[in-house]
């Protein structure tokens, strides 16, 4: 979240796509409750009508995987309101000068850019090439040459949006990003859009004129997202559009706006902070590649593209660019700036410690490999299924139910060596080899299965969508022999230590050995690591003394400071106190909007709402004076929230130094343009990988049945995998209805807690299908029936829940219109527990969804698919 | 009507349930065997072993679908049929205006649970002995008696519930009504401010009462006359005679249990 969960009480406008907040995050209700009380207008968009679109003012039904369609509307809307206005009407309705001077709105894109519109490639970006290799792997790749700035150093602006003079488009430069916008998303009528999304116009209508009032100064509308929005083929331009819409709206660093993810599970924010991911380090720096020669190599590498780029014509004149160092800022001193250096060795300091040089630290670490195996979850499972991954250690997760096609994931698990698994209870992924069909004759795997201790019994911080780090304690001792996954971890590396001390031989040894390790203290904690020494490495302190840092500034590049994660770095105070642990009920912030600052701690140095020196003028004084986060005054200077950045206002600073208010970006605005993204600077409709359409309704791409799907009509970035040859690729003669797949409030997750618990086995004891009326009549189903839905992967038998919640929508132009019905399938169910499916294999909606991935992230397209149903 | 009442916002719950499963957590209750019967509401009754639940009502109008919650528990009468008919004075009224029990004084009887407008008490009763008891809601006295909210109203994540004094309840829930009355509910009301004297469960509705299963003007049966003005003077008189009528209680018994066999 950018924002915070208390913080959306203060939005005037909330929409919540791609996500069913209600039911996934209860709490989350509480502010959402408190922001309808003063007002707030709540707008729900969702395939299905759910407990939040129960709450709903507006309602807006969708085919699951077109948002990109329902926002590239709201966008055209926002565009076309802007353009039609005149200028002075514009400014009140919409903060122009946060348009102009905050985002990179007027910066003027290279010449020989061009866009999806252009009919020479429909529906792909310049520098595109397909790629020739079969799947498993990505549809195709652009060499991004064109996509930046005409002026890469000195990227010049658009005069007329800067003083906001222009009446028509073509008073603008055309390669201004505004421009490039509209005549990118001017095709996203509200009629085409209807076509693609199936939702009616009117409700377009309603929804897109209530969001943008949003827009005024002193307006705030938030987005609440989740894996609604992420789980799909594109889902990173997903977000993207969300971002664009609200960057529009002058929505992103002030109170009640932002763009919210909604974490899927209680510390998924904690784990993606500290590297759960294969692709970054802790705190999100970049992981070593094999191309990395060393230390030197890889920082260089990491911080290229990073350099400050001073965009002319805006009244700030100055960017912070976090990532790269500059000699000339007076905030920074030393020798050696660069942050990026400071961070990636106070790191490596903390691994290895007195062990080893950083250079020699550096060496020990495994690079990837761009032409080696692919670490996301869809790639291991590929290399699992490949033979090429012989171990896994599945810890409190179980893809046998939570993976995509998971019934290919289960067969794939039979080829590995070994398997360890720890959890709470059994799990379909430990118990793999018991499941129907399986032949234990030929499962060689050893499993392992470690009972760990859950919540309640043990102590240590977890991390909240809020980015909020709040400490637990243990409430009671962990039964038997299970124990805190800290503690396991422990015990794994003294042995490994152990053993690898011992082997001289053993390849990379000092990897091992020399590793810094030393967690154990007294009492509780004689016998196991000590969660409070992690905290404390994490946060970093100096080596000499063992005194905690304060702040990630007091990093050093020379090795004489520590850090797990600098952006953790101010977790504690200079008296070694964790704050994390704060309870402070006291709401000290300006005008009391809930910041509640010494309530634990939160990254970046307990800024509560990240990028909030956009939510003030020139001069420091809030948009919205009813909800100011910051507020600089000449004689206290700022006060509030801990501003991005301490430098004085843009008015109030001296030239040189006005500094822009998106400090990690090299220009110091931020992306409407975004160029970073791997299929474009900007999102385009594209279909999921199985789609019930034969043309692209945007860029004319005809769908194509072929495995791989067609740049243009999918997503031309997309990962498409395979498990075993067997996952295949549904069209909609055979599949014609959109399936989806979610979780409902009373389980959790793969199950393993909540349908081993009578009280919430009881509230939703089997796997549903729902479906609408219209569907359930065709099919001659009835309330309750046993139902089958299939997929190409796979079939499940649920129970039906008919319901009126689920619409019937129309889609398609003309002649080739067509009426089309969800199915829905939550995907909790397994095999092992008090609770079991209805079929063999446990009836996850897994067992229907496809191994293809996201273009940037690889993150499965669990949300929509090609699927079947019926009565059994 | 002084006392303490909870208040049920129906335009504010979003049916997550913890207060169903908060009840059962606090009162010890088991976790009931249950089948989907193609619809998220589950248990399908209240039973001795659920005190409350909430119900899924969806409604649809003109293409447009409305997913309606509402919760069902005993609603605290001031004029209640059960402590009327109860014989043993098991159930009574406690002095903070609810419906309070002792389990122990329970014959099994059964003369609530046929005179409950709502449907209420429900017993465990053994169909060969006839000896039983019922279970209801009991406004968790042991723990508003002790300065607590009730079980269900402290695990409410959205305010749908509260708990507090019953004037100030009333004064609170029909602003409300009026607030959504302009607000394009021209049928919202406040229910339970009259019902039956005056219930200490009140609701917050955003359409008419019966859209939400209540019924808008609620009576206690002919019967409970019989049972107020003759019956209960006899009292404890009347508790041997039951108690050893095994048979009579077994009808009563079991004409129950037929019925709810019926219901599910």
């Amino acid at each position: 979240m950018t924002n915070h969960w208390i913080d959306i009480r203060n939005a005037d406008r909330i929409m919540i796509i791609g996500s069913n907040a209600a039911e996934n995050h209860p709490i989350s209700f509480k502010w959402v409750t408190e922001a309808k009380e003063r007002g707030a207008r709540l707008i729900s968009v969702d395939p299905r009508f759910t407990r939040t679109s129960s709450k709903a003012d507006i309602y807006a039904p969708i085919r699951s995987g077109t948002d990109i369609a329902f926002i590239g509307g709201m966008i055209r809307y926002v565009l076309n309101d802007i353009q039609t206005l005149t200028p002075a009407n514009r400014a009140k309705k919409y903060n122009m000068t946060y348009v102009a001077e905050y985002t990179n709105a007027a910066l003027i894109i290279d010449s020989d850019f061009e866009d999806t519109a252009d009919p020479s490639h429909p529906g792909l970006f310049i520098g595109y090439t397909q790629n020739t290799i079969d799947a498993p792997s990505t549809i195709g790749s652009y060499v991004k040459t064109n996509w930046g700035y005409s002026n890469t150093t000195n990227p010049q602006s658009s005069a007329a949006l800067v003083d906001n003079t222009w009446t028509a488009w073509t008073d603008l430069d055309e390669k201004c990003v505004l421009r490039l916008l509209w005549n990118h998303f001017s095709r996203y009528t509200l009629e085409k859009v209807s076509q693609i999304t199936g939702c009616p116009q009117g409700t377009l209508e309603d929804v897109y004129s209530s969001y943008a009032e949003s827009g005024a100064p002193g307006k705030a509308g938030t987005i609440m997202y989740a894996m609604g929005t992420t789980q799909h083929t594109h889902g990173t331009q997903n977000i993207r559009a969300y971002a664009i819409l609200q960057l529009l709206l002058g929505n992103i660093g002030v109170a009640g706006g932002g763009i919210n993810a909604l974490r899927g599970t209680s510390n998924v924010q904690g784990s993606t902070d500290m590297c759960l991911l294969e692709h970054i380090l802790p705190g999100y720096l970049s992981m070593f590649k094999h191309t990395d020669v060393d230390l030197n190599a890889y920082i260089n590498r990491a911080e290229s593209g990073k350099s400050i780029v001073t965009p002319a014509g805006l009244t700030g004149d100055r960017s912070a660019s976090w990532w790269w160092y500059d000699t000339t800022d007076p905030y920074i001193s030393g020798a050696d700036n660069s942050n990026y250096r400071k961070y990636i060795v106070s790191l490596l300091k903390a691994w290895y410690g007195n062990n080893a040089t950083t250079d020699e630290a550096y060496s020990y670490l495994p690079k990837k490999n761009g032409s080696g195996p692919n670490y996301t979850h869809i790639g291991v499972f590929e290399g699992i299924s490949a033979g090429i991954v012989k171990g896994l250690m599945c810890w409190g997760q179980n893809p046998a139910v939570g993976g995509p096609d998971s019934e290919g994931e289960r067969n794939a698990l039979e080829k590995l060596e070994w398997l360890v698994v720890t959890d709470l209870f059994e799990t379909e992924t430990s118990s793999f080899w018991k499941r129907a069909g399986a032949n234990t004759a030929n499962i060689a795997t050893e499993v392992y299965l470690l009972p760990a201790a859950c919540s309640y019994e043990k102590q240590g911080s977890i991390s909240n969508s809020g980015r909020w780090a709040q400490w637990r304690y243990k409430a009671v001792a962990p039964i038997n022999e299970s124990k805190p996954d800290l503690a396991i971890v422990d015990e794994l590396v003294l042995k490994l230590k152990e053993l690898y001390e011992a082997d001289a031989t053993a390849p990379n040894r000092e990897a091992i050995t020399r590793l810094h390790w030393g967690y154990r203290t007294s009492g509780q904690y004689e016998h196991e690591a000590d969660p409070n020494v992690v905290a404390k490495e994490i946060n970093g302190y100096t080596w000499s003394t063992g005194t905690a840092l304060t702040s990630f500034g007091s990093l050093k590049t020379d090795g004489t400071t520590c850090s797990g994660n600098w952006l953790y770095c101010g977790m504690f105070d200079s008296s070694g106190n964790n704050k994390a642990k704060s309870r402070d009920t006291v709401d000290a912030s300006l005008n009391q909007i809930g910041l509640y600052s010494n309530w634990s701690w939160c990254w970046p140095l307990n800024r509560r709402i990240i990028y909030n020196r956009a939510s003030v003028n020139f001069d420091g004084v809030p948009w919205d004076n009813d909800h100011p986060v910051i507020s600089y005054n000449t004689t206290y200077g700022w006060q509030g929230d801990v501003p991005d950045g301490g430098w004085a206002p843009i008015n109030i600073a001296d030239a040189g130094s006005k500094y822009l208010p998106f400090i990690m970006h090299r220009e110091g605005v931020a992306h409407i343009w975004g160029p970073g993204r791997v299929e474009g600077p900007l999102p385009e409709v594209y279909e999921p990988w199985e789609s019930p359409l034969d043309v692209n309704l945007i860029t004319g791409v005809g769908n194509d049945t072929s495995y791989k799907g067609k740049p243009g009509f999918n997503n031309p970035c997309c990962y498409v995998g395979y498990l075993d040859g067997d996952n295949g690729k549904g069209v909609h003669a055979d599949y014609p209805c959109i399936g989806t797949t979610y979780r409902l409030t009373e389980h959790w997750q793969a199950g393993q807690m909540t349908r081993n618990h009578p009280w919430l086995i009881e509230l939703q004891p089997q796997p549903i299908a729902e479906l609408g009326v219209e569907l359930a009549a065709d099919r001659g189903i009835q309330n309750g029936d046993i139902v089958r839905v299939s997929t190409a992967r796979g079939s499940v038998d649920c129970i039906a829940v008919v319901t009126p919640r689920f619409r019937r929508l129309t889609i398609g132009e003309g002649a080739s219109q067509k009426t089309i019905d969800h199915v829905g399938v939550p995907w909790h169910w397994g095999y092992i527990g008090l609770s079991t499916g209805i079929s063999p294999n446990g009836s996850s909606g897994n067992v229907l969804t496809p191994h293809v991935g996201d273009a940037n992230t690889t993150i499965p397209e669990y949300k929509t698919f090609l699927c079947q149903v019926q009565r059994v | 009507m002084p006392g303490k009442a909870i208040l049920f916002d129906a335009t504010k719950c979003t049916a997550c349930r913890g207060c169903q499963v908060a009840c059962k957590q606090w009162n010890d209750l088991k976790g009931v065997e249950t089948t989907n019967r193609g619809t998220y509401e589950n248990p399908a009754n209240l039973s001795v072993e659920t005190w409350m639940k909430i119900r899924f009502i969806e409604e649809t109008n003109n293409g447009s679908v409305a997913w309606l919650f509402a919760r069902q528990a005993c609603m605290h009468c001031t004029d209640a049929g059960c402590i009327n008919a109860c014989p043993t004075q098991a159930l009574y009224r406690h002095t903070l205006g609810f419906v309070a029990y002792d389990k122990n004084l329970c014959s099994g009887c059964g003369y609530c649970a046929e005179f409950c407008p709502y449907d209420i008490p429900h017993l465990d009763t053994n169909q060969i002995t006839g000896f039983g008891k019922m279970d209801k809601c009991t406004f968790c006295q042991d723990r508003v008696t002790n300065g607590l909210d009730p079980a269900c109203v402290a695990t409410c994540p959205t305010g749908a519930l509260q708990f507090g004094d019953r004037g100030e309840l009333l004064m609170q829930g029909w602003s409300r009504a009026r607030t959504l009355q302009g607000q394009g509910h021209p049928d919202a009301t406040l229910y339970g401010e009259n019902q039956l004297g005056g219930l200490h469960v009140l609701y917050i509705l955003d359409r008419g009462a019966s859209t939400y299963g209540l019924p808008v003007d609620p009576q206690l049966p002919l019967a409970q006359t019989a049972l107020r003005d003759i019956m209960r003077p006899v009292g404890y008189g009347l508790v041997g005679a039951v108690t050893v009528g095994l048979g009579v209680n077994y009808l009563v018994a079991r004409a129950r249990m037929v019925r709810e066999k019926e219901d599910r």
